[in-house]
């Protein structure tokens, strides 16, 4: 036991570092994007950039705080911390208040906190305990079904608010579940759904002339495209595959044609009869179907605008005239990185994502040194929350994913993300930092 | 797989995502231009700094043409969406306008732009404003422009200073820098002189916000312009005897106008009816177009430029000059006033050149043009004409008549003065002689002109023999008279001969049986002619006149419609116009009130 080694010796410094400056773009961009093109004063704790102030240093606080615990602390308290999630999320559907149609917020006073944020956390905690807590993981179906409720129901929870972005965050955990064991099959299903989603959006806002039926919609075409080649793969399988597996593979084939058949009837319908139209129009808009509403598309408009104007080097910092006269909607929080489009151009947006993908990337490899599954799975959590706010934001704001409002992570403004990802990533590097002196 | 290698997939996943964001901004930040003009149409906005407008002052500087403020509303639907909406009714009733409408112009900015502000009412008044200024704030998307609304505090001179209105859809597809609600000159001196007039636009760049509300000069205001001031422009008229003129003509139809012999400069030019330049100016425009153009007399017609008339009697002057010149007769020539060809009036029998003038005796000038046209050196009757009228046109045309004058109105009709061409195209070649044509002998035939033509060729009386173009610019932004306006014709007549012509214009207004002896003015001595042209619905009481006789300051033209022969009105409205800009106040109380009380239609019999 090398116990004589100082645990502040053997933090990641390099995670705390790339955090700590995704943290120092955020608040600068945070300032320009608030205070306009006047000159930015830091210590009006009544402004935005002046609260985001605070929050860094909250969360730098809490970073301390957490890295001082001991690591069998979160282990032994991750189901507490879970439950206790749980109740704020009932809660918050109870006495929350409605900002944005969602109703997610606790108010205190000018403060408002966001419990889904933690429940993140808490969902990575009680994940990391539960699997690794047998050694068959995912392979076991009782294990699977556990891990999926421990993901669902706070995912659940927060689709009552709604705020569809953080249950997707939540679907992202399926990059957890393949590590540790799912089926890769999970994953291109998963793909191939995504594909007839699209192909159901895009013939499902077009119409077609059917012999004997009439103008209906063009989503029949495809219905009938996916039953003929499901049919002929079905009826070809015995000449691709071995005898002994001929059974089993048609019996798939059919399975997955029904599942993909079925999903793309469900998708069409709740598209058209469950969503409002407002919503309706924003997944359009993204398909580049015209929606006949120039307001429709009008978020993602102006942020394609600012973006593109920062061409290489951008306008300068507090230069931007979309980000100082308002032109992108909610640009302190969701739309943050138009700012970093607009005032610093192609040189910092490609330097805030390569950062990003250098934190992922270098947790990833935390997770992979661990000799701990707890710490391993749990580093899978936090990978995967910070991969799905990274993609769901970017995509949106490059106009590739629909305009889902998620926070970016460290950067945007707002305390809870922030305390919540602080906690996200303190918490495993603690683990980490134990790696060596701790046996799990 | 291991489990272990699964990091790969879900790394390879994390760069993959990169790789396409990276793809994605290149495409954004480095090759797209559509996205970056985007940008800059939503942040960027020209602000138009309209010059003032020059103005117009007459001879003596006084203002003929001004401009004053007026108050166009705008109005942003956006910003009054965001803002809660407003009171509609509480709207319309502040302006003046009933709830419908304003809905209307609303849908109309809509259907514009949403973000950005459209008038929706125009010109309102500055007293209007005043009153409704401190109200505005209470509806959110208005706002108040000011702009510059063109007046003529007068109403003087409406048919010459034309038009200055807002441009429409083909003013806007013939110059892409009109804009809708852009005004320019349509008409008249406002249309002639605009170049001048407009004066330059200044433009100043904004960074906007959202709401398009002015932010940051942008580029630092390195593409902004000042702008220039329109010139001021100084017309020949006269304004004291314009009103004067103008106030003469009231309730009678006809045209007056008025010319300093010596340097062509217009001092009046009146086309009665008339009506207030600002009646086409404002808000109601519209009506107020609608019924002067379907006024019965027709107030529109600028009658100085456009009516056009037969010379009548007043030609046979030119007839004798032009025969004097030829040497076709000589002034003591006498010839007998033979009726059988051609009726005439009066108890004359054998007329010299003077007496025939004042007589206005038709034979005598029938045998007169008979001589130039027919001079049997041909052979025929036939030739003679074809060979000899080409000469005789040009002649007459050398008085301005048939011309343009010089081309310092763009409204002028030239009138018609026949040629050989034109008779060879109405009857066929050499199928006429003098037999055929000769009513424009006496003035009358295929013979057109306009009131200014007559003014202009008194003024070649006065001057014995040329005339300066006639024109009312006399200095253009304080740079003095441009070159072009002085431009001399000479009618290549001996000055001889208008002693002769002159001096049976004298007798016709100072002898006791002169057809125009209202035009006696006290103290001056006036040389004119009368007219009367032939009209199925009344004849034009007609008269040209110049004075003083020897040192000429004035020479004008008077046109009445329907109101008798030359002598009976146009003969005494010369001699009020005369005396009131010779001596400056008009003592013959008695005739100017008999003036001022004729009305149109003139009763049958006047006298």
């Amino acid at each position: 036991m090398r116990r004589t080694v100082p645990i502040i010796q053997r933090i990641d410094w390099l995670t705390v570092a790339m955090v700590i400056i995704l943290m120092a773009l955020g608040l600068f961009n945070v300032a320009s994007a608030t205070a306009g093109a006047d000159s930015v004063d830091w210590f009006d704790w009544g402004s935005k950039q002046g609260k985001q102030f605070m929050w860094v240093a909250l969360a730098i606080l809490l970073g301390a705080l957490v890295l001082i615990i001991e690591g069998e602390f979160f282990i032994r308290t991750a189901a507490i911390y879970y439950v206790l999630n749980l109740i704020l999320l009932v809660a918050v559907l109870a006495v929350g208040r409605t900002i944005g149609g969602a109703k997610s917020w606790f108010n205190f006073g000018s403060i408002g906190i966001q419990p889904s944020e933690f429940a993140k956390t808490g969902t990575a905690l009680m994940l990391a305990w539960l699997l690794s807590r047998s050694n068959e993981r995912m392979s076991n179906r009782n294990n699977l079904i556990k891990a999926i409720l421990i993901v669902a129901i706070p995912a659940g929870l927060i689709l009552l608010q709604p705020d569809a972005g953080t249950v997707l965050v939540f679907g992202g955990m399926i990059l957890v579940f393949y590590r540790e064991g799912l089926s890769g099959n999970v994953l291109i299903a998963v793909f191939c759904a995504l594909l007839i989603t699209v192909a159901t959006i895009l013939t499902g806002a077009s119409s077609f002339t059917y012999p004997f039926i009439g103008t209906s919609s063009a989503v029949g075409i495809l219905w009938v495209i996916l039953a003929i080649l499901g049919t002929f793969i079905w009826a070809m399988t015995p000449q691709w595959v071995l005898p002994r597996k001929r059974k089993r593979v048609r019996r798939s084939v059919i399975f997955s044609f029904i599942a993909g058949l079925a999903m793309s009837a469900a998708l069409h319908t709740g598209l058209e009869e469950v969503l409002k139209p407002h919503q309706k129009d924003r997944i359009h808009v993204l398909f580049g179907i015209d929606v006949g509403n120039p307001d429709a598309d009008y978020n993602i408009r102006h942020a394609r605008a600012a973006i593109s104007s920062g061409a290489w080097t951008g306008k300068g910092y507090l230069q931007g005239p979309m980000t100082a006269y308002g032109f992108v909607p909610e640009q302190e929080t969701d739309f943050i990185f138009c700012t970093i489009g607009e005032e610093w151009g192609f040189i910092g947006t490609v330097f805030t994502l390569l950062l990003f993908t250098c934190l992922l990337l270098r947790i990833l490899h935390l997770a992979e040194r661990q000799r701990s599954d707890f710490t391993r799975i749990f580093a899978y959590a936090a990978a995967s929350v910070l991969f799905m706010h990274y993609l769901i934001n970017i995509g949106m704001v490059l106009g590739l994913a629909p305009v889902i409002g998620i926070p970016l992570p460290f950067i945007s403004a707002g305390g809870s993300s922030m305390l919540g990802f602080t906690l996200l990533i303190f918490i495993l590097l603690r683990l980490d930092a134990e790696r060596f002196t701790v046996l799990r | 797989m291991k489990l272990r290698e699964r990091q790969l997939v879900i790394g390879g996943i994390f760069v993959l995502i990169t790789f396409i964001f990276i793809g994605r901004l290149i495409q954004m930040q480095l090759f797209s231009s559509e996205w970056k003009e985007y940008a800059a149409r939503l942040t960027e906005e020209t602000e138009r700094l309209e010059p003032a407008r020059g103005l117009m002052l007459d001879r003596n500087g006084q203002i003929l043409l001004n401009n004053m403020a007026g108050y166009d509303i705008w109005f942003t639907p956006r910003k009054c969406r965001t803002a809660g909406g407003l009171d509609t009714l509480a709207f319309a009733q502040i302006l003046g306008i009933t709830r419908p409408e304003l809905e209307r112009e609303f849908r109309r900015a809509e259907a514009y732009a949403s973000y950005r502000p459209s008038i929706i009412y125009k010109q309102l008044p500055a007293e209007h404003f005043a009153r409704i200024a401190g109200e505005l704030y209470r509806f959110p998307g208005a706002e108040v422009r000011r702009r510059t609304i063109r007046t003529n505090p007068t109403g003087l001179a409406s048919h010459l200073v034309g038009e200055y209105r807002e441009v429409d859809q083909n003013d806007m597809a013939t110059n892409p820098n009109y804009r809708l609600g852009d005004y320019k000159g349509k008409s008249g001196l406002e249309l002639q002189w605009d170049q001048a007039l407009q004066g330059k636009r200044g433009i100043r760049h904004h960074i906007v916000d959202i709401r398009n509300d002015y932010r940051a000069p942008a580029q630092e205001g390195l593409l902004d312009t000042l702008p220039t001031p329109g010139l001021d422009i100084q017309l020949t008229l006269d304004l004291d005897l314009q009103a004067y003129s103008e106030n003469i003509m009231a309730n009678k139809r006809g045209a007056i106008v008025a010319i300093e012999p010596s340097t062509g400069e217009v001092l009046a030019m009146v086309s009665a009816p008339s009506y207030a330049t600002d009646l086409l100016t404002g808000r109601e425009r519209g009506s107020n177009y609608d019924s002067l153009l379907n006024h019965p007399r027709k107030p529109l017609f600028n009658r100085t430029l456009r009516a056009t008339y037969r010379p009548g009697s007043i030609f046979k002057m030119i007839q004798g000059l032009i025969a004097l010149e030829k040497g076709v007769i000589r002034p003591s020539s006498r010839i007998t006033c033979d009726r059988n060809i051609i009726g005439c009036h009066g108890s004359h029998t054998l007329d010299n050149l003077e007496e025939a003038i004042a007589h206005s005796c038709n034979p005598y000038f029938h045998e007169v043009m008979k001589r130039m046209i027919q001079d049997g050196s041909s052979g025929s009757v036939f030739s003679d004409a074809h060979k000899n009228l080409g000469a005789w046109s040009e002649s007459i045309r050398a008085f301005g008549l048939g011309t343009n004058l010089g081309g310092h109105f763009t409204a002028l009709r030239s009138g018609t003065v026949p040629d050989t061409t034109d008779y060879d195209r109405m009857y066929g070649r050499k199928r006429w002689a003098y037999s055929t044509i000769y009513s424009i002998s006496i003035g009358e035939g295929e013979l057109l002109t306009t009131p200014i033509h007559m003014a202009n060729l008194a003024a070649v009386l006065a001057n014995r023999g040329h005339y300066i173009s006639p024109h009312v610019i006399q200095s253009v932004g304080g740079q003095g008279k441009p070159a072009e306006m002085e431009q001399r014709f000479d009618t290549q007549i001996d000055p001889i001969h208008f002693e002769t012509v002159i001096g049976a214009m004298a007798k016709v207004v100072t002898s006791d049986d002169g057809t125009g002896r209202r035009a006696q003015v006290p103290g001056f001595e006036v040389c004119g002619k009368t007219g009367t042209v032939q009209n199925s619905t009344g004849n034009h009481s007609v008269f040209i006149a110049f004075a003083p006789k020897d040192n000429p300051q004035i020479a004008l033209s008077v046109y009445v419609e329907n109101a008798g022969a030359g002598g009976d009105w146009a003969a005494p409205i010369a001699s009020l116009i005369i005396e009131r800009y010779l001596s400056g106040v008009v003592e013959q109380h008695e005739k100017e009130a008999r003036i001022l009380q004729a009305t149109y239609p003139f009763p049958e019999s006047p006298l």
